[in-house]
């Protein structure tokens, strides 16, 4: 009894405090479809890279992003990496960005850049040098990340970099080449511009080794060509496949919930939640009486735990997820109900009370047991689903409906039966007719 | 004591239509596949003033998205289903119906899946919906490995499991037809949940067969079998209507967004009840005796 005042005020400790702000950033973390926002799924094409580093280098894609998307104050985004079959899918969400254009530019800037150098037409084509062997195009992925804009003493913007060591053997043999001719810089097929509309085309003035410097920028220009040149050191582009062919900056899926649609859903569900609990609730106390009232109970202890649970563990809740808890909350019931049918058997065999409830309990859970694991492989292979989907609303549906069920088992089995030993053992109430036994 | 098993032949009678309308509707209509499955882009429009579903598919169609899924989410709110546009190009048409039919329109809920993407979703939902009734399969022969033949339960259960999927199915192919529903990753979901509830029903009343068998309380099984789904039919009854209290305030209440999700959950927990009491057991029974022509419509009684 203690254990469960000590969980149930643990519990409630960690919910009420944001009843202020129950669904907000300090409350229960809300899903895209909830909280409005942008989810963005790509496939990367690992096909450039070395096999069996594909691991390492998606990792190095997700900090990337993440540090990025971060730099431009996306509240709590989400970045995964989903593997399967080989392939790469990565998974991104917005919270608070509702234009999905602008979602899609901040991850496009993720491209590679490229180096490019003119062919006797005046053609842009990539620049490239021979290392180990191998022919490579001078891109953004050989910088290291410290580009950084400098102001010379007159007052002229320039640009800093260094290259890492395949990229200072790259720069060596293109700038020996190209000495005196101009260089432009390419993000997919388009050249970058500046302010003014023009290519941005450096001179190459000087053979550039490990490091060298971009001048003639204008301030502005400088610093988002700053940007994009720390940005761009990514190693896989991201698009989707389409047939076979890769299609650069696509996505494979895309979503933009509107915030306002994510509150109305809030509302609806809210509402939905308090008149079937309600309906729930009545139903347990006109049918089973006592233990339909202690049922009650602990279905309270039970909500408030999940939602402490929800939110310490963090569950991002969903729409669906939503429908999962409140769904849970009915199949709770569900062995409670077991329970109380039980006890009933026995006392119309003219068992004691005491005797009746701890055969009841005992009885019962087999049948609590057995029953609730179908549900536990059904959530497990919806989790498994909504991995491969990169649906994040099966799987917080399959999440909540989990743990709830979970907790169910240990609300009926703990907290019910401590309630109905203390009633029983406290002899308070004696008459059968409250068990809703008729003599 | 009412006869559950006696009743059998209806039951299963009763069942066989619906699966075989199901079958046929689903031959007839198909299944209206949403962006999950077919790719495309699915925006839900919010006019205001509200404007009719029928207005809404004639301007579609001048548009040229004569083949768009239009489906009434109510209060204004409208589910359209089209081939892939960006979503510059969404706001685009969405401007252009709302100048159209001189309402605001605001788009709440832009969705776009690659066309690639459609059969991969298929496959895997298959693969799902399998893995998890061979996964229940195991289970059911698992946990009532004590008794003779642990096979035939697991079975009868699969059964049944299966009956609720294919009446489920054949439902949600008629509202596509009346109504433009489709289906989505959500409707797998849905199913399966339903699945693991049908299931978890099942297994209660297997349960007290399995004490009852082994308490000997009438050496005549259907009669075991009988009396332990009446025993049950307290519980079967309490726990679905508690859960359909819930399912049906969200599905009144919840909102467009997950309503045929909710739909799904709410003729699966109607729908597994029946199963579970009324076909599973049964089929149990007929399998102990052999009774197969039971099965039949209209086969002679034979007890």
């Amino acid at each position: 009894m203690i254990f469960i005042l000590a969980l149930f005020g643990f519990a409630l400790w960690s919910v009420v405090p944001l009843d202020r702000n129950v669904l907000g950033r300090e409350g229960l973390r809300l899903g895209l479809d909830l909280a409005g926002g942008s989810y963005l799924v790509y496939q990367a094409d690992v096909s450039g890279i070395e096999p069996g580093t594909e691991d390492e280098i998606m990792d190095g894609v997700k900090g990337v992003i993440e540090r990025r998307i971060n730099a431009l104050g996306v509240t709590e985004p989400v970045v995964e990496i989903q593997k399967q079959e080989g392939e790469y899918n990565i998974v991104i969400q917005l919270p608070g960005i509702a234009d999905i254009e602008k979602a899609k530019e901040m991850v496009g800037l993720f491209a590679l850049l490229e180096f490019r150098e003119q062919d006797e037409e005046g053609n842009w084509i990539p620049a490239t040098g021979t290392v180990n062997g191998e022919e490579l195009t001078l891109s953004s992925r050989y910088f290291k990340e410290n580009t950084s804009v400098r102001i010379s003493q007159t007052g002229e913007p320039f640009l800093i970099f260094e290259w890492d060591e395949t990229g200072a053997q790259l720069s060596k043999q293109i700038t020996t080449r190209l000495l005196g001719k101009y260089m432009a810089i390419y993000l997919g097929n388009e050249p970058l511009r500046g302010e003014d509309g023009r290519i941005i085309a450096p001179e190459v003035k000087g053979v550039i080794e490990d490091k060298g410097q971009i001048e003639n920028l204008s301030l502005t220009d400088a610093q988002e060509l700053r940007r994009l040149l720390n940005a761009g050191r990514i190693d896989v582009p991201l698009g989707r496949w389409v047939d076979g062919e890769f299609e650069p900056s696509v996505p494979l899926y895309e979503r933009t919930v509107d915030a306002t649609l994510g509150q109305d859903s809030i509302g609806k569900s809210i509402m939905a939640a308090v008149i079937g609990i309600v309906l729930l609730l009545v139903f347990m106390i006109l049918y089973y009486r006592l233990p339909g009232l202690v049922a009650c109970l602990s279905l309270g202890i039970y909500g408030v735990v999940l939602l402490a649970i929800f939110k310490l563990v963090p569950v991002t809740l969903t729409l669906p997820g939503v429908a999962g808890f409140i769904l849970s909350l009915g199949m709770a019931v569900d062995a409670n109900v077991l329970i109380f049918e039980r006890m009933k058997e026995e006392l119309r065999e003219g068992r004691s009370l005491g005797a009746a409830v701890e055969a009841g309990f005992n009885r019962a859970w087999t049948a609590i047991r057995d029953s609730n694991i179908t549900t536990f492989i059904a959530c497990i292979v919806l989790f498994w689903l909504g991995g491969t989907l990169g649906a994040f609303m099966v799987r917080g549906f399959a999440v909540t409906l989990f743990i709830g069920v979970a907790l169910s088992m240990f609300t009926a089995i703990v907290i019910t039966r401590t309630f109905l030993r203390l009633i029983i053992g406290s002899q308070v109430v004696t008459n059968l007719a409250a068990y809703g036994v008729k003599k | 004591m009412i006869d559950f098993v006696g009743k059998k032949q209806w039951f299963f009678l009763i069942s066989g239509i619906l699966i075989v309308a199901g079958i046929i509707s689903l031959a007839v209509f198909g299944l209206k596949p949403g962006p999950d499955f077919a790719g495309g882009t699915s925006m839900t429009l919010q006019f205001s003033p509200p404007v009719e579903q029928s207005q809404l598919r004639e301007k579609m169609a001048e548009l040229g998205y004569d083949k768009a899924t239009i489906q009434n989410a109510g209060e204004g709110n409208f589910i359209i289903h089209i081939v892939e546009i960006t979503s510059g190009e969404a706001s685009e048409l969405a401007g252009q119906i709302g100048a159209e039919l001189d309402s605001q329109v605001k788009i709440s809920d832009y969705y776009l899946a690659s066309p690639t993407v459609g059969a991969e979703t298929a496959r895997n939902a298959g693969i799902a919906v399998i893995i998890a009734a061979v996964a229940m399969l195991f289970y059911i022969v698992w946990a009532f490995r004590r008794m003779p033949s642990p096979f035939r339960w697991g079975t009868c259960a699969v059964i049944a499991l299966i009956h609720d999927v294919f009446i489920i199915v054949g439902i949600f192919s008629i509202l596509g037809w009346l109504a433009g529903v489709e289906i989505d990753a959500l409707f797998i979901t849905g199913l399966l949940a339903v699945v693991g509830y049908s299931i978890n029903n099942t297994v209660v009343i297997f349960d007290r067969i399995r004490e009852n068998v082994s308490r000997h309380i009438s050496p005549d099984f259907a009669v075991t079998v009988n009396s332990s789904i009446v025993e049950t039919l307290g519980r079967s009854l309490n726990t679905s209507l508690t859960t359909l209290f819930v399912i049906l305030a969200l599905f009144l209440f919840g909102g467009a967004t997950i309503h045929y999700f909710v739909l799904v959950l709410l003729l699966g927990v109607i729908i597994g009840t029946y199963s579970s009491v009324c076909i599973s057991s049964q089929l149990l029974v007929v399998w102990e005796r052999r009774e197969w022509r039971a099965l039949l419509p209209f086969a002679k009684r034979t007890t």
